[in-house]
């Protein structure tokens, strides 16, 4: 009996004629072992970056704010432009485990483990940049409301900057414990492989003492499945939020109703870049390739043509607003934007995010692996400028043309933003070595459906029915 | 350690004859003490006769909390604590309460059930767990039937008989 059903023609989910031992050995494997080389070199190479991080922050805290090119008329800059990309990235995760597990996507498991990981790595990383600019950042409990003797002295519960608070912390909370509660089972696994007793009280501390008894499946089942439910709307809710940030100003080429879904689309077409960006170089130094397979990329790449035209379409949209609203701010707002000074960066935007994912209408290109890497590369450089585009540009150029100005980013700006990555890659890392990088549990509950050698008996055993007369049902025909 | 308890154990390779087998058990009139799996078997829990969990209702009265707790506290401060005027407009503004308190429901959800899960499954960091066969996270399933000085060997003979007969690969006791 089948957990559940799936049409035989359906690609397999994991290669390899895997059995549930197997599965155990392939994603435990890489947990122990000797530290190779190259991951101890990538690790200590990200570190290094993560410590640019800490040395810049370290220098905007000590000289302040006046270290950034932020200034008076562009008052929000690369750290806003960062944190809303980071924050984006982080969407997918919770996209391929809530949204997907609501929609039964069997592909999720192979990558929702990371996904999610990388989720919580990016919230990390966002909520670095406002928290700094708050330039006195040892007061940034200020932006939690508790009673206090200054008044008392609330905080504006009807300003989108505190739903940012709530939604961000809420979010990286209802993650972390989304993830973690994923991961517990998992562990078990672990420190039952594990041969040394240092080793099993390591995971047996994470898994909590986790014995995998029936009622404790079921428990874990329907919180994953309450947790899933709660997470859709949060997803959808935190970048609607973030885009309140903007949407709720009267600064032209801000004040547009047309922000939040545009700016889900975009997370989540940025979120799978990362996922594709990490998981291609993941899978190819883990050898995971049976479990990450060419239909997950697929799938992927699919998620990122339909976001990506969403978003582009979002860039039309607001063209046509500006010149329709007839409102000369409005439309020179936006006729600066792709004419001004920063044309670049709208035209590398437009190419990036608009006409380079079109390439994905094509099953051939969607399933090759350089494209795929080569186009989560260009997604994730052209959603970083569609947020540069939309804060900068809209702020350059405000009423008061002797206030124009030309921004561009210090060294501080520069070194706290690719510190981040180094931060994010660093976390990764040791994420891909000392954690589960696939949900073991959950692949091994579709095997029986989703494995290539199941699939080739469900092949064999409609083969002669009417329905499959006039279709080719060979397996191995997937590639 | 005094509070050890034995059983008989019964490990079998394969979902589906671990479900086919906990139905044929039960039919026999065997109470199955637990069953330890790999990863969540679909329908187990019906076979095995386990009560539904209740821990989605608990998520509600969780979350109606966070939204009580949200709305009752921003309307205090807007309202009353602090009402501050901004161009004449309301102090209770609902619709502007909307994303924090939707925020504090799936938050204080999110938290109780996570919290309510790991409590009743009387899991925690560090917990010395009672393992009955370390294969069971890795790719075998296990039937367990706790032994207390009601049962006799007859009925471990009986249990271990139709254990084998219903595939498992092996039967054995075990004291953890």
């Amino acid at each position: 009996m089948a957990s559940h059903f799936e049409s035989p023609l359906r690609e397999p989910l994991i290669f390899g004629n895997k059995t549930y031992k197997q599965i155990t050995n392939d994603i435990v494997g890489p947990t122990t072992g000797k530290v190779q080389p190259k991951w101890l070199f990538w690790t200590l190479v990200s570190a290094a970056v993560a410590g640019l991080f800490v040395f810049c922050i370290t220098w905007e805290v000590c000289f302040g704010i006046g270290t950034w090119g932020a200034n008076k008329t562009v008052g929000w800059a690369w750290d806003i432009t960062n944190f809303v990309w980071w924050i984006g990235i982080g969407h997918a995760g919770t996209l391929i485990s809530a949204i997907l597990l609501l929609f039964r996507q069997k592909w999720r498991t192979g990558v929702n483990r990371a996904a999610e990981a990388m989720t919580i790595f990016a919230v990390v990383c966002a909520g670095q940049f406002p928290i700094f600019h708050m330039g006195r950042v040892w007061d940034a409990f200020f932006i939690f409301p508790y009673p206090n003797t200054r008044g008392p002295l609330w905080v504006n519960f009807t300003s989108p900057l505190l739903w940012d608070v709530f939604a961000i912390s809420t979010y990286f909370t209802v993650s972390l414990l989304f993830w973690y509660t994923g991961l517990v089972p998992d562990f078990g696994t672990i420190r039952d492989q594990s041969k040394t007793p240092g080793r099993w009280k390591f995971y047996n501390f994470l898994s909590f003492g986790w014995v995998g008894s029936a009622k404790h499946w079921e428990r874990w089942e329907s919180l994953s499945l309450i947790l899933a439910g709660l997470s859709t709307p949060l997803v959808l809710s935190v970048h609607t939020i973030v885009s309140f940030d903007f949407a709720t100003s009267v600064v032209p080429g801000w004040h547009t109703t047309i922000m939040p879904p545009y700016f889900v689309a975009g997370a989540i077409f940025s979120g799978f870049a990362m996922v594709l960006t990490l998981m291609l170089v993941a899978r190819h130094v883990m050898n995971l390739q049976d479990y990450i397979t060419l239909a997950h990329i697929e799938s992927m790449n699919k998620v990122m043509l339909l976001t990506g035209t969403m978003v582009g379409i979002a860039y039309l949209t607001e063209l046509f607003t500006a010149w329709y609203s007839g409102n000369m701010y409005e439309s020179y707002a936006f006729a600066n934007r792709a004419f001004g000074p920063y044309w670049w960066a709208y035209w590398s935007m437009m190419f990036c995010n608009l006409v380079s994912p079109q390439v994905f209408w094509f099953r051939k290109l969607r399933r090759n692996l350089w494209v795929t890497f080569a186009m989560s590369i260009l997604i994730n450089i052209g959603m970083w400028f569609e947020r540069f585009v939309i804060i900068v540009i809209s702020l350059h150029r405000d009423y008061l043309p002797s206030s124009w100005v030309y921004y561009s980013p210090t060294w501080v700006e520069i070194g706290i933003f690719v510190g981040t990555i180094g931060l994010f890659m660093t976390l990764f890392l040791l994420f891909c070595r000392f954690f589960p990088a696939i949900a073991i549990a959950e692949v091994k509950s579709i095997l029986k459906v989703s494995g290539n050698q199941y699939r080739q008996g469900q092949l064999d055993e409609v083969k002669d029915q009417e329905v499959y007369k006039n279709t080719s049902v060979e397996a191995g025909t997937w590639d | 350690m005094s509070d050890t308890k034995k059983y008989l154990v019964g490990m079998f390779d394969d979902d589906d004859v671990l479900l086919h087998a906990v139905k044929d058990v039960r039919n026999a009139g065997y109470e199955i003490t637990d069953a330890f799996t790999p990863f969540p078997v679909h329908g187990l829990e019906h076979a095995m006769g386990l009560e539904p969990t209740r821990i989605h209702t608990a998520g509600f009265f969780f979350g109606a909390t966070g939204l009580t707790v949200a709305l009752s506290m921003i309307t205090f401060i807007n309202k009353f604590n602090y009402p501050t005027d901004y161009g004449g407009k309301p102090n209770f503004g609902l619709l502007a309460y909307v994303p924090i308190t939707f925020e504090h429901t799936v938050l204080f959800s999110a938290i109780g059930m996570t919290v309510s899960f790991y409590y009743l499954c009387k899991l925690w960091p560090g917990k010395k767990p009672k393992i009955i066969d370390e294969r069971t996270t890795d790719h075998l399933f296990a039937l367990t039937f706790e032994l207390d000085s009601t049962k006799d060997a007859n009925y471990v003979n009986a249990v271990s008989e139709l254990l084998k007969k219903e595939g498992a690969i092996e039967v054995y006791q075990k004291e953890v």
